[in-house]
């Protein structure tokens, strides 16, 4: 292989549901081709389903860049969403911000970044009110 | 018998060679090569898709004959739940079951009487807490087989137990003997196949090392036979009810019967195999955690929609539930507590890994690279003209030594046009130069 890897663009547009998790489905699907180990097929897949929801309803969409190489897997999402006021308290349990309606709709539990972290073997937020929000996921093979 | 046996398989003749069943393959399995359809065998999950698409009639299900069952000397037949929505004239159970006998067979013994017994089994389990939630059902081969295939992660969740099947196969030749005192050899067990998925697990089973069912004969092909049986039993009478089961399993025969016999309230069934791909996509990501219990059938409505039924599958569900109205909730229960050794699988499904690139993560990676090469110069149209169902699926191909690039009718155009092009653009020697007068070459 070439020293770059692979790569992957993706654009996630806000606030439609009918649409969102098609960027993760489609690193699901590549990363099952490459035969990776099915549990970091897994871990990848809901670290950046949360991640991809987390933009839709929260920050108006945004892109995502993932990058494979023959250590690990690293998604970048990028939004200029609100940011997050508090990290430490959206790392919890069950803590969330969004609006009834989006609850209504399934989404919203509160377990976005807890479960990011979880599934992640390294998880960086970068954020800053009123301008947006970096999130980078990495999950090792 | 080989890994790869599969029920279905192609009538060259009848194959025209259009991409109808390409396009329509839920796990790529097929490609128009040579101008016919092939099936790659070891991604083929037998759900019958190309079968009931085919225009031409040219996708078959491969399954035993009636005659197959004159061998043994005691015969016994296992009627699918499904089987007793085929039929407009039925007024109970017991007259598909005479009419059974009529076609030759010693015995009948209801499959729907085992899936009660695979019910049971199920819910002690869950009530254990013995098992992996969402339990995902085994029952439907055709579903197994796309989870070895596209979702080996949910493996722990499928219900490691036979499906009612093998389990009425098993209970049946093991009544037989007792009754008879014959050999186990010298009762011949045929089931009535639905569908070319359940001819598969008989002959390559999933959950145990060989199929206790000798023949899978289709539904289709007993039809009229059965049928004029039917007709002469009901003319002559029919006996006081035997049948075997009840509510619960004749339930097993449509979407949904085998999932509410779990006692849970949380608990979906999903039918058709777009539908059921896109309920394991959702657990994978872990979005269906609050359910206990998940059916997937590949055929729309359950077994009913079955490619080997001739029946259309809602008319049938409809007649299934007006004979279930009149049948107790259960006819049969676990007797004690332990399981009875019949329903465990007793040897492990494995992942399959048909549709990985390379063993070797590596390898694949660089086939990626050039795969996703190849795929920008595609034109995107997944028209199917190659061959192959997507551009994608062609480049893949040609990564993997199957098909070349020319095989794109778009990318073989345009090489025919930068030839006719640099053709026109020849420059002829002065001596053969036009004469400017008449504009003619000489």
């Amino acid at each position: 292989m070439n020293q770059s890897g692979l790569h992957y663009h993706y654009d996630v547009p806000g606030d439609d549901f009918s649409q969102a998790g098609a960027a993760s489905s489609a690193v699901k699907q590549i990363l099952k081709q490459l035969g990776l180990d099915p549990q970091v097929v897994r871990n990848m897949s809901i670290a950046l389903y949360e991640g991809e929801i987390n933009m839709v309803i929260h920050a108006g969409g945004g892109v995502i860049d993932v990058d494979i190489d023959d250590e690990k897997i690293t998604a970048v999402l990028t939004d200029h969403g609100p940011g997050i006021e508090n990290v430490e308290l959206a790392m919890q349990d069950g803590w969330s911000t969004a609006t009834e309606q989006v609850r209504g709709l399934g989404f919203g539990a509160g377990m976005g970044l807890p479960n990011m972290k979880k599934y992640s073997d390294d998880l960086k937020i970068d954020t800053e009110v009123g301008v947006g929000t970096t999130v980078t996921i990495t999950v090792n093979l | 018998m080989s890994e790869y046996f599969h029920s279905v398989t192609l009538n060259r003749e009848a194959c025209h060679g259009c991409i109808t069943c390409v396009k329509r393959c839920p796990t790529e399995a097929i490609r128009v090569r040579g101008g016919k359809a092939q099936i790659i065998a070891e991604r083929c999950i037998d759900c019958g898709e190309c079968i009931r698409v085919c225009p031409h009639h040219a996708k078959l299900a491969v399954t035993d004959p009636l005659s197959g069952i004159e061998k043994f000397k005691y015969k016994v037949v296992l009627p699918p739940p499904s089987l007793f929505g085929q039929y407009k004239r039925q007024e109970d159970l017991e007259l598909i079951r005479t009419a059974l006998i009529g076609l030759g067979f010693d015995e009948v013994y209801e499959v729907a009487a085992a899936a009660e017994l695979v019910s049971d089994a199920t819910r002690r389990l869950m009530e254990q807490g013995a098992l992996k939630g969402p339990v995902i059902s085994s029952a439907c081969p055709a579903v197994l087989r796309l989870i070895r295939i596209r979702f080996p992660n949910l493996l722990d969740n499928v219900l490691p137990l036979l499906p009612p099947m093998e389990v009425a196969a098993r209970l049946a030749r093991a009544k037989a003997v007792e009754e008879t005192g014959l050999k186990p050899e010298e009762i011949g067990i045929a089931f009535l196949t639905p569908c070319p998925a359940k001819v598969t697990s008989v002959k390559n089973p999933m959950g145990t090392e060989k199929s206790s069912v000798d023949l899978a004969i289709s539904v289709s092909d007993v039809y009229p036979a059965l049928l004029a049986s039917m007709n002469k039993c009901a003319e002559r009478g029919v006996g006081p009810d035997h049948s075997q089961s009840g509510r619960t399993g004749l339930s097993w025969g449509n979407s949904g019967g085998e999932a509410a016999a779990t006692f849970t309230m949380r608990y979906l069934a999903a039918d058709g195999i777009e539908n059921v791909i896109n309920v394991l996509e959702q657990m994978e990501d872990e979005k269906l955690a609050d359910q206990d219990f998940v059916e997937l059938n590949a055929c729309p409505a359950g077994c009913v929609g079955g490619v080997l039924n001739i029946e259309n599958p809602y008319v049938a569900v409809t007649r299934m539930k007006h004979l279930r109205d009149y049948r107790p909730v259960a006819c049969n229960h676990i007797q004690g507590e332990k399981l009875p050794t019949e329903l465990p699988w007793d040897a492990p499904v494995e992942p399959i890994t048909a549709l990985r690139l390379d063993p070797s993560p590596m390898k694949a990676m660089q086939k990626m690279q050039r795969i996703e090469a190849i795929q920008k110069r595609l034109y995107g149209l997944d028209c199917g003209s190659c061959g192959a169902p997507s551009c994608r699926a062609l480049a893949e191909d040609i990564v993997n030594g199957y098909a070349d690039e020319d095989a794109c009718i778009y990318i073989l155009k345009k090489k025919v046009e930068t030839v006719r092009d640099s053709l026109l653009k020849l420059k002829i020697g002065d001596r053969d130069k036009t004469d400017e007068k008449d504009g003619c070459a000489r």
